[in-house]
């Protein structure tokens, strides 16, 4: 058993879990956090996106073992209160989801790439969005969007 | 996935032993590949070493004519890295173009280069560049170290420490990324070094291979156009649903063009 210790969302937490236990089972099972989805299982699909240590990555293919003193942030994180996050905000109003599945890891790629490139230009969210799908196709509302947490964030 | 026991190793002699108390454990470094390969069954280590986070496989830095890369260091890192960028842009941009972004966030150079996926993109620069691979045990050459599909000279428990890459007067490296994966279907790596014009050539065929043609034809001539006219041989090229060889071979041409074109500009 692997006993980790991390803070989630600003909280610290400690767990004691299997060696194989995925992070994104130790969201999801253990500390209850079900906004991060697991749509593919296999690396591809980036549902599953959260931020460790301020990097996204893909919380499947991550052992929580390998978390153990990082700072994570899931989508449950990205609120203050009542006042959603300008990306959560950009995605309400741009209606840049169809059935949502895709949106929590959509959103923190979002966050992740704006802090590196604030301004990104349309090829650069198309590079910047790679490891996520949509399954819907809904990715024109999710350029737009992503354009407007850009303009709403300067 | 099957269980496994999790070993964090707090030094790199520490990993080293670990390896040798535990001969089918497996060393991880990102685990952008071998997390997805357990998780599909196709590898049961008894344990994971985890050599991710040590401070000996970490850094960047230029020492004369070299610019050395610690074996841990993320490709996120390598593709921003304003030394990387100054000493070889082409390396930069060639991690930039790895996997996606969350990829790049966890997955290392020594992990890529020790893996040897015939389709990855560091072994056409590592090759190309005739870069030294330092492990805790010796310094192995580019030329030694790649053995074909997954295959590496490196020894049971032998540990990529960092890669000496020495700097190239001009190098370019273009790719064609399979669509979904974003692995090199044909990646080529032009070097222009002190010894000459190097060309590495990923994704196409078993193993990082040189294409001596083509450096035969740049030793001529470094010039746009040079190889416009050069076939590629199909016959030793990979060939699965994605493409047959003729393709591959097609667009090894292709990518040298490009990756020319850009060299010379």
């Amino acid at each position: 058993m692997a006993k980790i210790e991390l803070t989630v969302n600003g909280t610290r937490e400690a767990r004691e879990v299997e060696d194989r236990t995925l992070l994104v089972d130790l969201l999801r099972d253990h500390l209850g956090l079900t906004g991060t989805h697991i749509g593919c299982d296999t690396s591809q699909c980036g549902c599953c996106t959260v931020h460790v240590d301020g990097r996204a990555v893909k919380s499947c293919t991550m052992l929580a073992a390998q978390a153990n003193g990082a700072t994570v942030v899931t989508i449950e994180g990205m609120a203050k209160g009542d006042q959603l996050h300008p990306v959560q905000q950009a995605f309400t109003d741009c209606h840049a989801l169809q059935c949502g599945f895709c949106t929590p890891g959509m959103i923190m790629a979002t966050a992740a790439l704006l802090k590196d490139n604030p301004q990104p230009t349309d090829e650069e969210i198309y590079h910047g969005l790679e490891g996520n799908l949509c399954r819907c196709t809904g990715y024109i509302n999710i350029v737009k969007a992503v354009k407007q947490a850009a303009e709403t964030m300067k | 996935m099957f269980q496994f026991s999790y070993l964090k190793a707090k030094s790199l002699a520490d990993a080293a032993a670990l390896a040798k108390t535990n001969p089918d454990a497996k060393l991880m470094s990102g685990g952008m590949t071998l997390l997805p390969t357990l998780k599909q069954g196709l590898a049961q280590p008894s344990h994971l070493i985890d050599i991710g986070g040590l401070s000996e496989l970490s850094g960047i830095e230029v020492k004369g004519d070299t610019l050395i890369i610690g074996a841990a260091t993320r490709h996120y890192d390598v593709a921003s890295s304003a030394a990387v960028k100054k000493a070889i842009p082409a390396l930069a941009y060639l991690a930039s173009l790895i996997g996606d972004p969350q990829v790049r966030n966890r997955g290392t150079l020594g992990g890529s280069v020790a893996n040897n996926d015939p389709a990855a993109d560091y072994p056409a620069a590592v090759l190309a560049l005739n870069a030294k691979i330092i492990t805790n045990r010796r310094e192995i050459a580019a030329e030694d170290f790649f053995q074909g599909m997954f295959a590496t000279a490196l020894e049971e428990g032998e540990i990529i420490v960092k890669i000496a890459f020495p700097l190239p007067k001009h190098a370019a490296y273009e790719k064609f990324p399979h669509p979904a994966s974003g692995y090199a279907m044909a990646g080529v790596f032009i070097a222009e070094t002190t010894s000459g014009v190097r060309v590495a050539v990923t994704g196409a065929g078993p193993g990082v291979f040189r294409w001596s043609d083509a450096e035969a034809a740049l030793a001529k001539g470094l010039k746009a156009g040079v190889l416009d006219k050069l076939k590629v041989a199909a016959d030793d090229l990979n060939e699965d649903f994605h493409a047959t060889r003729e393709y591959r071979a097609n667009l090894v041409q292709v990518m040298g063009k490009r990756a020319l074109q850009k060299l010379v500009a």
